[in-house]
């Protein structure tokens, strides 16, 4: 039936189909290539480019931060640092026993650069070392020839000459957090080895300080090898940064603070500039700018001295009897005539309660101009109850407490002006007259941080509406007046003088060593706990044989000198138990370092040298503690006594504050 | 010497053809010289000796008859069929993916030897099928086992590839040979049908690549990364590409395989769309002269492995580029004659040099 031409034309029917399927899919073929290199060509381009050219950024050099002299706080140090890319390695054990003969390599080092090795990616350098000196780093810089994937790298890192004294008040630097690299899509950010500012002014200021990256525009292998650069795009290093702060007042003053656990704030009375503002105790901003040993963090973060607070902003306290100026100019300026007396029996009457004053005894007779050196409370109770808490709270605002300032630091603690507005707003409640005898003598609501004093003080000190600085950027500034008649604050001001100059003063302590320099200032103790009527009848403990934390805070704030001021000083002891015992010869020593220098650094040195002993005793006993632990472990069972050799008992640090001196 | 029959058969050979040969071969090589970032090794240079022997041989099997072929088809695809049933065996005794079978000076691939028999074999049970025959069921039942065998030995090895190339030869064939048409569509429905159940054969990374080519976005730095790089080479070389020895995507190793599965995208690069259209007018001559030479041929056997070898030839370079373009899943098909690689131009060669003997054949004065 089929004959070989109809076969014939069958295949060729069929062969036809199929050869002009082969033609369109070559003509589709031809299209999709022309649709890819053609129409799409400039997209590809693009992708081709992204591919092949890489932008290598430059980090810029962060910013100093220096004194107002000049004097550096925070600085880079050239880091030279020894780097391998693993991928041009080939063999690792060569590698590293020829760096081992320049550069001697511990046995952690060298697992820790196995371990580095076996995990990352091979174009990211692994670090061999940091920190070498210059003869290992040139050294190494001449085995480079002979040693490929060696990469003896200059870097800088951040260095603070001054160490824990500006720590709370410079910060750290630290790698940046996926958060911080989300919310700024800066590429510097995930920069290896990039830091930016983690508190205090390096945090505030990082914009300034941080400068603006460089590129290096280079061609990359798909495995992100660099094979040649294109073109380079130079840094902007950060700004110089320049504090109101002294350097060496601020050094003296930490060295001052010793262990204890204090924030002192100088300030100056005119201008508002902040000289210094240390927070004691604190951890070393060089160690947290690379990497915190675990157990420092936690020791730290354990130690009841709060190392890791920066009190002198962030610190909350009663101001206790150094608020009584406030009452003071609160009472004149309602009319209240200075002459008035009330009679202190050592306690004051309201309804069914009683209020102590802190002289059982009582002080007699009390008139404004004795009350303040007295520091009498039942004078305070009487004449801040007249006054009334609006009167009082309005000239606590007006003096800067409750208030946070234009500074570059973080937590800022606001603290509280109580009046009968915010009790009514709080507690729904209305003020009552108790509350204003609390609030008149400090304590109650009334919180305040120790920046707030020093700010309160200069402005009584000079009558002008100063606000404090910390960035000296352009000239002094120039405050008007607060408004507070003259004579008022003259009245306070001879008040401060007494509590340190005259006889009955409470602060005799802080009496100034230098001829024609008078120091004029205001204690304050501010209770930790709260002294019950069972214990009041059989006498108040002694704040010294109470535990640390039992003990009250002393509080001192002082300005220099009285014939035309120009300083002022805070200060904060925590657990310090009296101002004028403790915490008044510190300011002495702060504000005649200002004057005399030399005489301040004499009166340091006893000081340093019980704190070394102290030390060492300390430190003595925990290294007996620990050898006692050791040889408790390491002794077989089988030859313990079975009774167990008395541990020696650590030695109890002597954590009182540094006990005054009797030289002024 | 210069005289005599000798010179009259060479003179009958199709030269044009040769030549569009030699050019897209010499091609290929430039290609490869650059690849290799501008150097004659690795590949370039064997590949050149390569291309230089296996032209010679090419031109050498044209002198064969097509009678030849038909006394030794049905021994070839036995030998073929057998080697492959070898390998496995061999393979699974080494264990792991076996492809050669070494015989010690050459490793021979016996699945690329297949591609020929199968349209060798096929070519001749139907030339000898008594007319009419073709249309029935009954004969159907043969070449499909004969197609069978050998694709389900090759998925074994595993080699995707390779085993829908021959099934694509064996079943061109059918079509060609004259099978009825709705059988095709019959099958296609079958092959539909039967697709879930193929798909749990597949290999891991056989499935991924095909789910990856369905949406290359989904994994552009894993296995997707393949076809986007690839894409963006060919893309990025423009209407006349970035120049020769500049391709960025092919030296700086963004592109993957960029001698052997990838090389049109390294080509493309270089030498743009106009050195694409080189490539693909070139095989469209070779492909155009390999039907035409079908078409006047005589006899079944002729005109089907004439066609059926084109077929497959078309096979090889249609799979290819649509996967470099990002138009079929990534499957290890080299380009022939392009492609470093010495099976795959052998295959082509001996495959261009049977047409040329069937184009020689047709020459030849009727009897």
């Amino acid at each position: 039936m089929s004959t070989e031409s109809e076969r014939e034309q069958s295949f060729s029917r069929r062969a036809f189909v199929l050869g002009g399927s082969m033609g369109l899919v070559g003509t589709a073929l031809a299209a999709r290539m022309a649709d890819l290199s053609i129409f799409e060509g400039q997209r590809y381009q693009m992708a081709s480019e992204e591919n092949r050219v890489q932008l290598r950024l430059i980090p810029p050099r962060r910013g100093w931060i220096v004194d107002r002299a000049g004097k550096p706080l925070a600085l880079n140090r050239p880091d030279y640092r020894l780097e391998l890319i693993p991928e041009q390695i080939t063999d690792l054990d060569a590698t590293l026993a020829a760096i081992g003969k320049v550069l001697p390599l511990s046995l952690e080092d060298q697992l820790r650069i196995r371990a580095d090795f076996a995990i990352q990616p091979k174009f990211m350098p692994v670090e061999v070392a940091r920190n070498l000196d210059w003869a290992a780093f040139a050294s190494l810089n001449v085995h480079v020839v002979d040693l490929p994937g060696l990469q003896p790298i200059r870097a800088f890192s951040r260095v603070y000459p001054e160490a824990d004294h500006f720590a709370h008040l410079l910060g750290y630097v630290g790698a940046p957090t996926p958060d911080q690299y989300k919310l700024q899509k800066d590429p510097l950010l995930i920069f290896p080895g990039f830091r930016i500012g983690k508190d205090g002014i390096e945090r505030h200021e990082d914009k300034p300080l941080r400068g603006k990256a460089g590129a290096r525009r280079v061609e990359v292998t798909a495995r992100g090898r660099v094979v040649r650069e294109l073109d380079t795009r130079p840094d902007t290093p950060g700004e110089t940064l320049k504090l109101t702060i002294d350097r060496d007042l601020q050094s003296y003053t930490a060295r001052r603070l010793g262990d204890n656990s204090a924030s002192v704030i100088v300030i100056d009375c005119l201008t508002g500039d902040i000289l210094t503002m240390v927070s004691m105790p604190a951890y070393d901003p060089n160690v947290f700018s690379t990497r915190v040993p675990a157990a420092l963090w936690k020791s730290l973060q354990e130690d009841d001295h709060h190392p890791l607070i920066n009190k002198s902003a962030m610190g909350l306290y009663p101001p206790g009897s150094t608020f009584k100026m406030i009452t003071a100019l609160a009472a004149l300026g309602q009319g209240t005539n200075p002459e008035d007396s009330v009679r202190c029996t050592g306690s004051y009457k309201l309804g069914n309660n009683t209020w102590h004053c802190h002289s059982r005894r009582g002080h007699g007779p009390v008139n404004m101009h004795t009350a303040l050196p007295k520091s009498c409370d039942v004078y305070f109770y009487a004449f801040g109850r007249a006054t009334g808490i609006d009167a009082i709270a309005t000239m606590a605002r007006r003096l800067g407490l409750g208030a946070k300032y234009e500074l570059p630091l973080a937590g800022q603690a606001a603290g509280l002006v109580p009046d009968s507005a915010w009790k009514l707003r709080r507690y729904k409640k209305s003020w009552t007259p108790g509350e204003t005898l609390n609030c008149s003598i400090g304590q109650g609501y009334i919180i305040v941080n120790p920046l707030q004093l020093a700010v309160m003080t200069a402005r009584i000190a000079s009558g002008l509406a100063i606000e404090p600085r910390l960035i000296a950027n352009g000239p002094a500034p120039v405050f008007p007046s607060l408004g507070i008649p003259e004579d008022h604050l003259a009245i306070v001001r001879q008040g401060m003088f007494d509590v340190v100059n005259a006889g009955i003063g409470t602060a005799k302590a802080a009496k100034s060593p230098i001829e024609g320099v008078h120091i004029a200032g205001k204690t304050g103790t501010a209770q930790v706990r709260r002294i019950t009527a069972e214990e009041r009848k059989h006498g108040v403990k002694k704040n010294e044989s109470l535990d640390w934390k039992q003990r009250d805070h002393a509080l001192f704030v002082a300005f220099a000198p009285t014939e035309s001021p120009r300083y002022a000083v805070s200060i904060i002891l925590e657990h310090g138990i009296a101002g004028g015992k403790y915490a008044a010869p510190i300011a002495k020593d702060v504000l005649t370092y200002l004057f005399e220098p030399e005489r301040a650094l004499k009166a340091l040195e006893p000081i340093e040298r019980a704190l070394a002993a102290k030390r060492a005793e300390v430190a003595r006993a925990e290294a007996a503690a620990v050898r006692a632990a050791e040889e408790e472990k390491l002794m077989p069972a089988w030859l313990r006594n079975d009774a167990p050799s008395p541990n020696p008992a650590p030695a109890s640090p002597n954590d009182a504050p540094d006990q005054p001196r009797d030289d002024g | 010497m210069f005289n005599g029959p000798w010179l009259r058969e060479l003179s009958r050979l199709p030269w044009g053809i040769v030549l569009v040969i030699a050019a897209l071969g010499s091609f290929g090589l430039v290609v490869l010289y650059s690849a290799a970032g501008g150097s004659l090794s690795p590949w370039a240079l064997k590949q050149g000796i390569r291309l230089l022997v296996l032209l010679v041989a090419m031109l050498a099997l044209a002198q064969v008859r097509p009678e030849f072929w038909l006394r030794i088809a049905w021994p070839f695809y036995g030998a073929v069929l057998l080697s492959l049933v070898g390998v496995e065996i061999l393979g699974r005794v080494g264990g792991g993916s076996q492809r050669w079978l070494d015989l010690g000076i050459i490793q021979l691939q016996p699945s690329e030897f297949m591609k020929l028999a199968i349209v060798l074999a096929l070519a001749r049970y139907y030339h000898f099928l008594p007319r009419g025959y073709e249309t029935r069921p009954m004969a159907l039942w043969p070449p499909l086992a004969m197609i069978a065998m050998p694709a389900a030995l090759v998925m074994l090895q595993p080699d995707l590839g390779t085993a829908l190339s021959i099934t694509f030869g064996g079943v061109i064939l059918l079509f060609l040979a004259g099978v009825r048409l709705w059988l095709f569509a019959g099958a296609g429905l079958a092959v539909a049908a039967a697709l879930p159940v193929a798909w749990n054969l597949l290999h891991d990374y056989q499935r991924k690549r095909v789910l990856i080519f369905l949406d290359p976005a989904s994994d552009p730095l894993g296995a997707g990364y393949h076809i986007t790089q690839s894409k963006i080479a060919i893309g990025s070389g423009g209407l006349v590409g970035k120049g020769f020895l500049q391709g960025t995507q092919s030296h700086l190793d963004y592109l993957p395989e960029l001698h052997t599965d990838f090389i049109f995208a390294t080509m493309s690069e270089e030498w743009g769309f106009l050195g694409g259209m080189f490539i693909i007018i070139g095989f469209g001559i070779i492909l155009a002269w390999g039907i035409s030479v079908a078409m006047r041929a005589r006899g079944q056997f002729q005109r089907l492995l004439a066609m059926g070898l084109t077929a497959t030839l078309f096979f090889y370079l249609a799979i290819n580029m649509m996967m470099v373009m990002g138009l079929a899943p990534v499957v290890g098909i080299p380009l022939p004659l392009i492609s470093y690689g010495g099976s795959a131009m052998m295959t082509v060669l001996i495959l261009l040099g049977l047409i040329m003997g069937i184009a020689r054949e047709n020459t030849r004065p009727q009897r």
